[in-house]
């Protein structure tokens, strides 16, 4: 635990040492602000055309919840398709070239822990930046009156999904000494993830079925609804470990070559 | 005490290295010397545990690399052919992380920093960043890497390389004391500097170990340089094998 420790606050301390962490905090709280904006001034306009029309069942039918808080963590959530793999892009490269690579094989410690270190290093930024878009959901529930126990699960969703995203990018960080490489292929396979769903509603049976099940974005939504289920979140996890796992045989296997 | 039997490693269908077996006792400096592409930096991966050997064993203090890795990379200091900092740490910093990373007890890490930067000459730039420092500096903050944790195993790939003629004199009698109670196994382009440093010789070409004797006898009545022509020429005349004429 101590390796990982020790591996994780050099991460950490490596993306706040140089602008990386402030140039992607600062990228992806503008967006995320802006997402923001745009949907609560539709949400008023919205809200005001239906108040003209003096029609109280329309308009009772809309909250804040479902046409605001819904689609901004939709749109967070592709934002940190772009953002993650800019932190996982360097994880391994970086260290490849500036031979580093080779301290921290010769070292005294587990791959295990050397990739589990780089992970939570990077997932503490993914967190900073999660709980800082947070501020949105504070705003609404001091102008408004959201469901702020939906909000939370949607919230929980978006960390839980950064964390995967954050897990697959680490993974493909490993094959290769190239960012640029590292940066594309981990944009690729995020995507991937995230269009797989669409699929499962032209594939019919059991591979329909599977497809559905395999979509990232099938069970944020659910999240997003204010639904924590058990087989969501054992399907955030798995992916999870799945990744991390993957990682630690990747690298251990660039010795054997 | 390092004991390298039968080593052989490819690389796909590239042998870099084979049947490579020699020892370095306690307190023995080897000197491993032989022309680019001998096999030099890869013996020495595999002796740190960075790689694993195609077959053969190597044992560190009678721990077996491949069996024992954690035991052995505990007992050794290592010294990649570029030294392996992070530019954007300060020498203090990098040197505390490496401290953790090698296992020294958290209440001896000051002690280890403050000998390690006096060792090295290090004393006055301790607070700069590492991406600051000159080629001759970084160097010996790579030794002080190697160093932190006190092991008494040694693997220096070329520490000279890229110093100063003075820099060179002050890292050759630091690796000196260092041998004192310590094996060290050291590779290197520059005969003099083994003469000057070295208690043993090993040269390797081609993948292979054509000399291993002590620098003594070899040096009876002849140069090393001489030594090390001879022994490379009979390999170099027949050249084309192995590694390929890719010169």
């Amino acid at each position: 635990m101590r390796n990982v420790l020790t591996i994780a606050g050099r991460e950490l301390r490596s993306y706040f040492s140089s602008p990386v962490a402030y140039v992607l905090i600062a990228a992806y709280l503008a967006l995320a602000g802006y997402f923001f904006f745009a949907l609560l001034t539709a949400f008023n306009q919205t809200l005001q055309i239906y108040s003209m029309m003096r029609n109280p069942e329309m308009l009772s039918r809309f909250n804040l919840n479902q046409m605001v808080v819904v689609p901004l963590l939709h749109n967070i959530s592709v934002l940190l398709i772009f953002i993650v793999p800019a932190i996982t892009m360097r994880m391994f490269p970086e260290e490849k070239r500036a031979g580093t690579y080779e301290l921290l094989l010769t070292s005294p410690v587990r791959v295990g822990e050397i990739v589990l270190g780089k992970f939570l290093g990077g997932l503490v930024l993914v967190l900073i930046m999660v709980v800082l878009s947070g501020m949105f959901g504070v705003l609404m529930i001091a102008y408004g009156n959201p469901e702020v126990p939906m909000m939370l699960a949607g919230y929980l969703g978006l960390a839980l999904m950064a964390s995967v995203f954050l897990a697959v990018g680490t993974l493909i960080s490993s094959f290769t000494d190239n960012v640029v490489i590292a940066y594309v292929g981990a944009l690729f396979a995020l995507l991937v993830l995230y269009t797989i769903g669409w699929l499962g509603e032209t594939v019919q049976g059991v591979a329909g079925g599977l497809v559905r099940y395999a979509s990232i974005t099938e069970h944020f939504s659910e999240m997003t609804k204010g639904i924590i289920d058990t087989k969501d979140v054992i399907y955030f996890a798995t992916l999870l470990v799945i990744g991390l796992f993957l990682t630690q045989r990747s690298v251990e296997s660039v010795r054997w070559r | 005490m390092i004991e390298v039997a039968n080593l052989s490693k490819r690389y796909g269908d590239l042998p870099a290295v084979r049947d490579v077996s020699f020892t370095a006792t306690d307190g023995q400096i080897l000197g491993f010397l032989g022309p680019n592409g001998a096999g030099k930096t890869t013996t020495m991966r595999i002796i740190t545990g960075f790689m694993p050997a195609t077959s053969g064993t190597v044992r560190v203090d009678g721990f077996d690399v491949f069996e024992q890795s954690t035991e052995v990379r505990r007992r050794i200091g290592y010294l990649p052919e570029n030294p392996p900092l992070y530019n954007d740490m300060s020498v203090a910093g990098f040197l505390r992380f490496v401290a953790r990373l090698k296992g020294v007890a958290r209440s001896e890490i000051a002690t280890a920093l403050d000998r390690v930067l006096e060792t090295c000459g290090l004393t006055g730039v301790r607070e700069r960043l590492l991406g600051h420092l000159s080629k001759g500096f970084r160097q010996r903050v790579g030794l002080a890497q190697a160093l932190i944790h006190d092991p008494p195993v040694l693997v220096l790939d070329e520490p000279t390389i890229g110093l100063d003629p003075r820099q060179i004199i002050d890292i050759r009698t630091l690796i000196k004391t260092l041998g004192a109670k310590r094996t060290v196994v050291l590779s290197t382009h520059i005969l003099p500097e083994v003469s000057q440093v070295c208690d043993k010789v090993v040269i390797i070409n081609d993948g292979r170990i054509v000399v291993e004797d002590q620098l003594a006898n070899l040096t009876r009545g002849r140069s090393l340089e001489e030594v090390f022509i001879a022994a490379i020429g009979r390999e170099a005349h027949d050249g084309g094998h192995g590694a390929g004429p890719e010169a």
